[in-house]
Formats: C-alpha cells, structure tokens, sequence
C-alpha cells in the first residue's frame, strides 16, 4: 500500500511541477515536446509490458498506436459524440480488435511472434492506405479535430493539451505499474522466464499472455489518441513500421529491466531527434552511430545501467 | 478493385505474358535477397534486418562501376563482391557480438546500420533518383512471345536468378563444405567439436548472403530507380518470402519469391492499393497454420 501512495504522490508531484514549467519559461517547444514524450512514452512503456515483463517480443506493437489514433479522430469526425465518449469508445475498439489479433498471434513464439505481428501491423497499415473513402489513404485523415472539449476545458488550446498530455501520461504509467505489482505481474515476469515451469505450477499461460497482449494495446492506444490530438488526425506513418521501430528503440535504448527505461529512452530519442536534426541533415548516420556506441558499449539500456551501477538488481532483463 | 481489368488480363494471352514475365523478374530478384537472408537465418540464427542495405549498395556500387568502366558485367561483379566484403566485415565486428543475444538487440543493431549507410549512400551519391538505363548489351529489339512483349534482360536476369539459386542449392546439398555448413545450422557445438572454425564458417555465410544481395542489387540496376531507401521494401518483402518458404529453406524461398513477384504483377491490375495487404494475409495464414514455412523443417 505504501508503495502506491509514494507512487502516486510522485505522480502528482510531477504533474504540479511541469503546471508550473510554462508560466516560469514559456516555451512552446518544450510543450511540444512534453505532449510528444508523453504520448511515445506510454506507447513504449505498454511495449515493455511484452517485451521485458512477458517476454513476448512484438514488433507490431504500433498496430494499437495506430488504430488508436485512427479510431479517435474517425469516431471525432464522423459522429457526434463528445470527447470522453470516443476516448472510451476507441479504447473499447482497441480491446475488440487486441482479443482478435492477439488470439492469434499469442500462439507463436520467439521470433515467429515478432513476424506474426509486423505482419499484422502491416496488413492494418495496407486496410488504412487502401480504404480511401474512409480514411483519407496516403494523405491521412485530414480536417482536424472537432469538439476537443473535456470537463470544460479546451483542449484546443496548447497549454491545456500539456497538462491533459502530463495527466494521461502520469495516470497511465500509475496504473501499468499497479499492474506488474500485482501478482499478475509476477506471473508475468515467471513466463518470461520459464514458461514450462509457469504452466506446471496452474498459471494458464495462454490467458495472462492475451491478458498482457490486450492490456498493453489500450495503453498503446492512449498513447495513440494523445498523439492524434496533438497532430489533429491520423497519419499512415503513425501506423506504419518505424512506428514500433521507434518504441522497441526507446525501450531498449532505456533500459527494459526498470519500469521507467522506456520513458527513460522515449526522452533520449526525442532530444535527440530535435537536436540532432537541428544540426545536421543526416540525422540518420548521427543516431546510428549513437544506437551502436549505446548497444555495443552500455549493451543494456541507460537506465538498466544506472541501476547496476548503483549496486542494485534489475527487475528483469532481455538477455 | 478492378476484378474485370484482371480477367481481362488472364484471358489476353499478351498481357498474360507480359505480366507473368514481369512477376518473374520481381521474383528473382527477392528470391536472390530471399536466400541470403534465410542462409544465415538457417545457419546464425541471425534475423539480419540490414540485408536490404546490402542490396541497395550492391545496385549503387553496380551503378558507379557501369558508369566508369562502361561495362555492367563488370559492374555486377562489383555490387556482389563489394558486398561480399561488407558482409564479413559487418559480421566480424558488429555481429559476432550480438550472437545469442535478444533479437531486439540485433535488430537495433542492424537497424543502426541501415539508418548509417542510407545517409553515406546520400552523402556519396546524393539524395536524387538514379536510374542506371538499360546496358548497351541489351539495347536489341524486345522477344515477341504469344503477343506479349519480352526484352532479352529479363530473360537474362531470370537465368542468371534462376543460375546462382541452382548453385547454391547445389552446393549447399552436394559439397563438403555445404554439408559443414547444414551442419552447424543444426548443431554448431558439435561441428565446432569436431575441430572446424566455426568463426570463419559464420563469416564465409555472411559473405555468401551479402554476395547473393549485392548481386541482386547489380542486376536490379538496370530496371529500378536507385534511392537511398530502396533496400527497405526489398527487406520486407524478403522476410515474407523467408517467412512463407520456411526459415532456413532455400528452395522454399524460391518457390515463394515466384508466388510473391506474381501477386504483385497480377495484384497491380486487380486490386493496385490492397497487393502488400494480401502478401501480408499469406504470411498470416502461413505463421498461424505452419510457422516453420511451406518447406522449413518443424521448429521446437
């Protein structure tokens, strides 16, 4: 109990301190960039939920990311319906679609299980280009968002999109750490490690597998819809590939044995990104050669690192 | 949809031809990067997620030979050896450290390789479109077969395919060193045992897939414009061809890649936007039903 109060004390620690960030240094980039973290940060932290906690490396995870977003702005443009309605209702169509896809895919393993779901994301990805009518094919959904009302409070304008951003991120990260507390969360961690052993000691390993695959896609999906509000549509690129090339780099990058490495590494390739690009047009030979000095010389991620340093043990880890 | 553009089609014997000419070429081409990919696959446990950067390379070195010595013989030769070259020392510095490793750790390490060279590719050749033309040898009048209209390139290119994939097959199954090397696909401990160095046998793979790519590469010179990012759809592509013929599998690359390249001469007619979506549902049905490939062996 003490651990979730002192958790939720942080949370809310955190969100009060960046309220307070714009009216000290007004600086819009730095909203930019808390709305984008933000949203990437619980699109790899749910990432991390298969890929460190279950060992179930996905590499379509931003199936979800997309469909998030997707769903979202579809169900904000094309119907009436207030805002806190379609956040529900598209976190309802993402658990819809997770139970199908991951019904399927969770019968696969290693790197069977990584193709299945890039092939899964991909297929997505070819529905969403090829249904023009619907979804605006290679020029995404344009036309904006309309109604970005909640509780009163205009989401329209950016200073609310961070905080909402801060809140979301804050109250999503508050309950995937609840969630691998629990002692659903140690049959997860038993089925990273033996799932032979996990099955013989009565977990049903196929019901805490889909279990983690649906509940680390609605997350991903609210990483979607900040993302969507932050971009006012959806994008094929937002469910294309890189998407979860971005995830599985911010993940590892982070450190996939501590809870925050994923928001960790989200930071470190968003700063990086913005700083790099300011620089220099090839962004690409500056980041690969900082991904290689990272998982050739730290071979685990920054926040991993730290932890080991310090002496302490890692909750996990992809070796 | 354009189901009836597509009857059309299968019923004209010269669009038939046409089309099942052009679905070949495609085929070699990813049956050529197929192969590597699963050779090292089968022998490494490598998912090598760079392989389409050698096929870029191979097609932009393939490129500067022919524009320098005017020969494209000699500019293939160039994009297959320079990629043989790349592949081993790829495999010597950055991968060997990796063996064993979680595949999330390879592919970061394959996909910071891929990010570097589609930048130095920028760097050396610009970011513009390239289109090499098509070499003096094959400037001749096109074949006239059934109606459909055949230029002698592509009939080259799929012999050549067709050539270098019987080869290796052949190779693979009938000399000592093919034997060593199914060998340690299926137990490395023990064929390193039996007092063969496995360290240049892991190197000499890499060599022969980069090699396969960087050939492919030269020969698709010629008929597709080069850009720094062309060796990414050729990986995709290549993975749901491995993945559908079996990881490890040869043969059932081959057959694959030819299923592939005709879906997406044919799908290019019937259903232009939704092709990629039906490669997709095959490897789908594929990895649900029988996840070693149509001719892998059964996985544990």
């Amino acid at each position: 109990m003490n651990r979730i109060v002192r958790d939720i004390a942080i949370g809310v620690l955190v969100v009060a301190v960046l309220a307070a960030v714009p009216h000290l240094i007004p600086s819009k980039a730095f909203q930019d960039f808390v709305i984008r973290c933000s949203s990437m940060a619980l699109f790899a932290t749910s990432l991390n939920l298969l890929v460190g906690y279950t060992g179930l490396s996905s590499f379509g995870h931003g199936l979800f990311f997309g469909l998030g977003t997707y769903s979202f702005a579809l169900l904000m443009q094309k119907t009436g319906i207030s805002l806190p309605v379609a956040f529900i209702a598209t976190l309802l169509i993402t658990t819809v679609t997770a139970i199908a896809v991951g019904a399927i895919c969770i019968r696969l393993r290693l790197i069977y299980f990584a193709f299945v779901t890039l092939a899964m994301q991909m297929l997505m990805h070819s529905v969403i280009i090829s249904w023009v009518g619907l979804t605006g094919g290679d020029q995404g959904l344009q036309g904006g968002i309309p109604r970005r009302v909640v509780a009163g409070i205009d989401l329209g304008n950016q200073y609310n999109l961070y905080i909402f951003a801060a809140v979301v991120l804050v109250i999503g990260l508050l309950m995937m750490r609840h969630i691998v507390n629990t002692s659903f969360g140690t049959s997860l961690r038993m089925i990273r490690d033996n799932e032979t052993r996990a099955a013989f000691l009565g977990i049903v390993v196929w019901r805490v597998k889909l279990t983690v695959f649906v509940l680390s896609a609605v997350f991903a999906s609210v990483g979607g819809i900040v993302m969507s509000l932050f971009v006012s549509g959806a994008y094929p690129e937002l469910i294309n590939w890189p998407i979860s090339g971005d995830a599985i780099f911010a993940i590892v990058m982070g450190g996939v044995g501590s809870f925050l490495g994923p928001t960790v590494g989200t930071m470190i390739l968003l700063l990086l990104n913005d700083v790099v690009t300011r620089q220099t047009e090839y962004y690409g030979l500056a980041l690969g050669i900082i991904i290689l000095a990272f998982a050739l010389g730290l071979r685990r991620g920054l926040l991993d690192f730290i932890t080991e340093r310090l002496g302490g043990r890692p909750a996990g880890g992809i070796s | 949809m354009d189901l009836d553009a597509l009857l059309d089609c299968v019923t004209s014997s010269s669009c038939l031809v046409t089309q099942t000419t052009s679905g070949l070429i495609v085929g070699m081409l990813l049956f050529m990067v197929a192969a590597g990919l699963t050779l090292i696959f089968g022998v490494l446990k490598i998912v090598n997620f760079a392989h389409g950067t050698f096929y870029m390379l191979g097609a932009y070195i393939a490129y500067s030979t022919f524009a320098f010595t005017g020969s494209y013989i000699l500019g293939v030769l160039a994009g297959g050896l320079g990629m043989a070259i790349f592949g081993v020392i790829f495999e010597r510095v950055l991968i060997s450290r990796v063996y064993g490793a979680n595949v999330l750790m390879q592919l970061l390490i394959c996909y910071a390789v891929v990010l570097i060279c589609d930048d130095l590719v920028k760097i050396i050749w610009g970011p513009d479109f390239y289109a090499m033309g098509m070499p003096p040898e094959f400037q001749v009048p096109p074949l006239f077969i059934a109606g459909g209209v055949v230029p002698p390139f592509y009939i080259m290119l799929i012999v050549v395919a067709l050539v270098i994939g019987g080869g290796l097959g052949l190779s693979l199954g009938l000399t000592k060193i093919g034997k060593i090397i199914r060998a340690a696909a299926h137990n490395p401990n023990m064929v390193s045992a039996l007092g063969i160095n496995t360290t240049l046998l892991y190197s000499l793979v890499f060599a022969v897939g980069g090699m396969l790519a960087g050939l492919a590469g030269g020969l698709a010179a010629p008929v597709r414009s080069l850009t720094p990012g062309m060796g990414f759809s050729i990986l995709i592509e290549s993975f749901i061809v491995t993945v559908i013929g079996g990881m490890g599998s040869i043969g059932g690359a081959l057959i694959a890649a030819v299923v592939l390249g005709l879906i997406r001469s044919f799908g290019t007619i019937g259903f232009p936007l939704f092709t990629e979506g039906l490669m997709y549902i095959a490897m789908i049905i594929i990895l649900v039903t029988k996840p070693s490939g149509l001719f892998g062996k059964e996985i544990v």
